[in-house]
């Protein structure tokens, strides 16, 4: 068949531009190539709703994350994602760093933002008492918030796939050629979809896809951001996510509390070889640590549970990059989506979508659109007294598989069942949290095997941390 | 809301353990929550040997050690609740747990915790590098093995010489895989020294001291490590790096008390032990609250986490059936040399002799411990040599402990 729009690329933004298009009569096809969604920096990011102060006034990135915040808190409620408006402090250590504050002040409310104030140390400190000493000047911006951002790219591909949209995992782009009006999509294992329009969504790799249609216009420098999360334990350390004044490197190290309940700190912004280099590294590691510590010098690094980074899609303009190929009709780029990209997915996506539909693809209405998404965590939500009663119906929700996050065997089935679906370990923490707590998986990974190996109706050796060639197990005994 | 005496937290060996001797102690309502479908814990994927010796006499392996228990508990028609997670304790006793039959709350008049303790994680470690499969936490890799019947890598490295990386760089070789070294970060291993003789010697393992693994390579599976040399402040000496082709990483790095029921339940904790603060009955600073095994403190062997169950059922018992004393205590610490002492408070006037199990701070040569109150002496102990991977226990007379006033210490001195 002949899709409508072609996707490529299953972070949060194709996933929102994939689900922007399904509340249109359009058939559209979602192209990842890794096993699932959310594999690139839309798994691992700062999880932030950026205010809004910090884009230039009159860039896209003012403009989109203006947009973008009040629609994204909108959705995600509509999806259920978890999140969370609990605001955000920019502080400046000393009068040298001072005037910063002012300016993002000054540039906030030229982008719109309401609520701001500048606070002192000493009020910031009221509100968040294990603050520096050291910070003397405070911007504080309610409206800023936290979001869990694989789960809210899971959620809007899941309800973009729920309205008919059709995701293909495990497939590598290799090829885009344009025939007639038809473009064919070529995948590395030489299997093709074929579509009238193309929204490269590839994040990191963005510059690659919109070179195969002839358009070398931008390149990405890929930055990689190194995180260090901690236990719940150091979850309360902070309220507010608390930033430094920026820099040009980036927005400066954060220590924020996560929806989970969890501290994250980071990132770093350091230049990488590849849009693949998501190692982490001693230095990096160490830079966190150190300027975590400058901001809450209380942070408890032996509560470290895991390390991650993930490539951000910058370019030298710095600013996002959505519009038509150049040289190529009907393709859309939406490239260079680094921070706010989070925060502004979803105007990003509306805004996608009216460029095609200045292409003239047909914007006619889906009436059958659904834009909401059942809770995956319901169960943790309920009461006692309503949990016993679900249980009695639904005993597999009364097992618990993850003991660290009170994940139980129910849940694990619906990740691996529901849309779009958990196929490997990874998978089914990411949609779960099994496997997200201090033990990382120690004591629920085989289990969580079995029940892949069991629904999936596969064996145990294929049965992989996160596709392709991760296996986990290597053969049986005897 | 169900009622019970004694509620045992936990099925492995001190859950099992502690319920027997609660019981025989007179207190036949006592009742094991488990989260398995059998009882025995983590000693049904210990296939190894080496367990029983101080305690029953012979040499078992895990699971044959575990079915002791096991027989006495059914003998005794204790109810075990299978496949059951204790998600909280409340100060108040109330016992709250899930199972595929829903929630369950009791009501208790004792509780034991029992749930023993995880490994740390690659994540708690920050190793360097990428996130590929094929790392595996040791105990995680022995359950693969062991109890399901996969292997788990064909060339492997380890980290960490604690007593199961030792086990495990055995049991992966004979499953045909290569171990290829295993790196410990301290200047001495933290495992038996048999262990260290039977399962890396005897199989031309090397162990590399003072190393660690600085960084993780491989995409999808682990391609291999770099290992590298570490300085007296266990910094990485960035010239001793070197690469080992690998597609598997243990990692044998310490275990931690699973003791998020314990918190939640507000109940103190020790920072050293990471398990709660306990009298010589094992009762934490909650009335009613017993804890035992590697919940407690990380043990060694599972002869003393039997032990100790036993005194933590028998204390629970004794909470349930009213004869438990509420006198005067002192308390128990660490002196010179000595890393943490178990019970960190001893209630005077009870009339029994009282063990002090404690770890050494670094390896020493020969040693005597010294037991006081004040300046009076009130045990003293001598060892050939002493190391923390070997959990030391010395036993105060009752008579010493009568009228005993102020804080007990125990310190060591090097002796020639």
């Amino acid at each position: 068949m002949v899709y409508d729009v072609i996707v490529v690329g299953a972070g949060v933004i194709g996933g929102m531009v994939t689900r922007e298009l399904t509340k249109y009569q359009l058939n559209v096809c979602l192209l990842e190539k890794e096993s699932d969604v959310a594999c690139g920096a839309s798994k691992a990011n700062s999880g932030f709703i950026h205010g809004g102060f910090d884009p230039e006034p009159g860039t896209l990135k003012a403009k989109m994350n203006t947009a973008g915040i009040g629609k994204l808190y909108e959705t995600a409620k509509m999806l259920h994602v978890p999140h969370k408006q609990n605001g955000s402090f920019v502080c400046a250590f000393g009068s040298e760093e001072e005037p910063a504050i002012h300016e993002l002040y000054e540039r906030g409310l030229e982008n719109g933002i309401q609520g701001m104030s500048i606070i002192s140390g000493e009020e910031a400190r009221k509100m968040e008492p294990e603050l520096s000493e050291e910070i003397t000047l405070v911007l504080n911006i309610p409206s800023a918030g936290i979001i869990c951002p694989y789960e809210l790219t899971i959620a809007a591909v899941g309800n973009a796939m729920d309205n008919g949209a059709t995701l293909k995992t495990n497939f590598t782009v290799t090829q885009i050629q344009r025939a007639g009006d038809v473009y064919t999509v070529t995948g590395s294992d030489g299997q093709t979809v074929q579509g009238r329009y193309v929204v490269n969504c590839a994040g990191a790799y963005s510059d690659k896809i919109s070179a195969m249609v002839g358009d070398d216009s931008f390149t990405i420098i890929p930055r990689a951001g190194e995180y260090l999360l901690l236990d719940k334990a150091e979850g309360s350390r902070v309220t507010h996510t608390i930033f430094q004044v920026p820099s040009k490197e980036g927005k400066g190290i954060l220590v924020s509390p996560t929806v989970d309940n969890n501290l994250l700190t980071g990132p770093t912004a350091l230049r990488v070889r590849t849009s693949g280099s998501t190692e982490t590294t001693d230095d990096g590691m160490a830079i966190v640590r150190n300027l975590a510590k400058k901001s809450v010098p209380g942070v408890d690094f032996r509560q470290i549970i895991t390390s991650f980074s993930g490539v951000r899609a910058s370019v030298a303009t710095g600013d996002f990059i959505i519009e038509p190929a150049k040289g190529a009709e009907n393709f859309v780029n939406v490239a260079a989506i680094d921070s706010p990209g989070l925060t502004s997915c979803v105007a990003i996506a509306e805004y996608a979508v009216e460029i095609l539909g200045k292409m003239d693809l047909d914007l006619t209405a889906n009436p059958q659109f659904d834009g909401t998404r059942s809770d995956p965590h319901f169960i943790k939500k309920m009461s006692d007294e309503e949990k016993s009663a679900y249980i009695a119906e639904h005993p597999e929700y009364g097992r618990i598989i993850c003991r660290c996050e009170t994940v139980s065997e129910g849940e694990i089935r619906d990740a691996i069942k529901r849309n779009p679906p958990a196929s490997d370990v990874d998978g089914v923490k990411r949609r779960t949290r099994s496997g997200m707590g201090r033990c990382q998986g120690g004591f629920c990974m085989p289990y969580v095997m079995k029940l892949l190996s069991e629904v999936n109706n596969v064996p145990m050796e294929q049965v992989t941390k996160k596709g392709k060639t991760s296996d986990l197990v290597t053969g049986r005994i005897g | 809301m169900i009622k019970h005496s004694v509620v045992i937290v936990g099925g492995g060996p001190a859950g099992m353990a502690a319920a027997i001797a609660a019981y025989d102690r007179g207190v036949t309502d006592t009742v094991i929550i488990d989260r398995e479908e059998e009882l025995g814990g983590i000693l049904r994927q210990c296939i190894h040997n080496g367990f029983g010796l101080h305690k029953l006499g012979r040499e078992l392996t895990g699971p044959e050690y575990a079915d002791v228990y096991k027989k006495q508990v059914e003998e005794r028609g204790i109810k075990v609740y299978h496949t059951t997670m204790v998600t909280a304790v409340s100060p108040e006793l109330v016992v709250t747990a899930q199972s595929r039959e829903g929630l369950m709350k009791i009501q208790a008049g004792a509780v034991v915790l029992a749930m023993g303790c995880r490994e740390r994680s690659r994540g708690a470690l920050s190793v360097a590098g990428t996130r590929p499969a094929g790392v595996y936490s040791a105990g995680t890799a022995q359950k693969l093995i062991n109890c399901m019947g996969y292997t788990v890598g064909k060339k492997a490295v380890i980290l960490g010489s604690g007593d199961i990386g030792l086990i495990m760089a055995r049991r992966l070789s004979l499953e045909g895989a290569k171990v290829e070294a295993v790196c410990e970060i301290m200047p001495y291993s933290g495992g038996l020294t048999r262990n260290i003789v039977q399962c890396l010697e005897d199989y031309g393992i090397p162990l590399y001291l003072s190393h660690t693994v600085a960084e993780i390579h491989g995409t999808d599976r682990v391609e291999g490590v770099t290992i590298a040399q570490v300085d007296e402040n266990r910094r990485i000496m960035p010239e001793t790096k070197r690469y080992i082709p690998c597609d598997t990483l243990l990692l044998s790095v310490g275990l931690i008390p699973e003791n998020e029921l314990t918190r939640a339940a507000g109940i103190p904790m020790d920072p050293v032990t990471n398990g709660a603060l306990v009298d010589e009955n094992r009762q934490t600073e909650v009335p009613g609250i017993f804890a035992c095994g590697n919940v407690l403190q990380v043990h060694d062997l599972v002869d003393y986490v039997s032990d100790e169950a036993e005194i933590a059922g028998m204390g629970a018992a004794d909470f349930v059936l009213g004869k438990q004393n509420g006198g005067e205590s002192v308390s128990v610490k660490p002196g010179q040399g000595v890393r943490y002492v178990l019970p960190q408070r001893i209630n005077v006037g009870e009339e029994k002799d009282v063990p002090l199990f404690l770890r050494v701070v670094k390896p020493y040569g020969k040693v005597r411990f010294t037991v006081k109150a004040g300046e009076e002496v009130l045990a003293t102990a001598v060892r050939l040599k002493a190391a923390p991977g070997e959990m030391e226990k010395i036993v105060v007379k009752k008579e010493k402990l009568d009228g005993v006033q102020g804080e007990i210490t125990v310190s060591l001195e090097e002796i020639v």
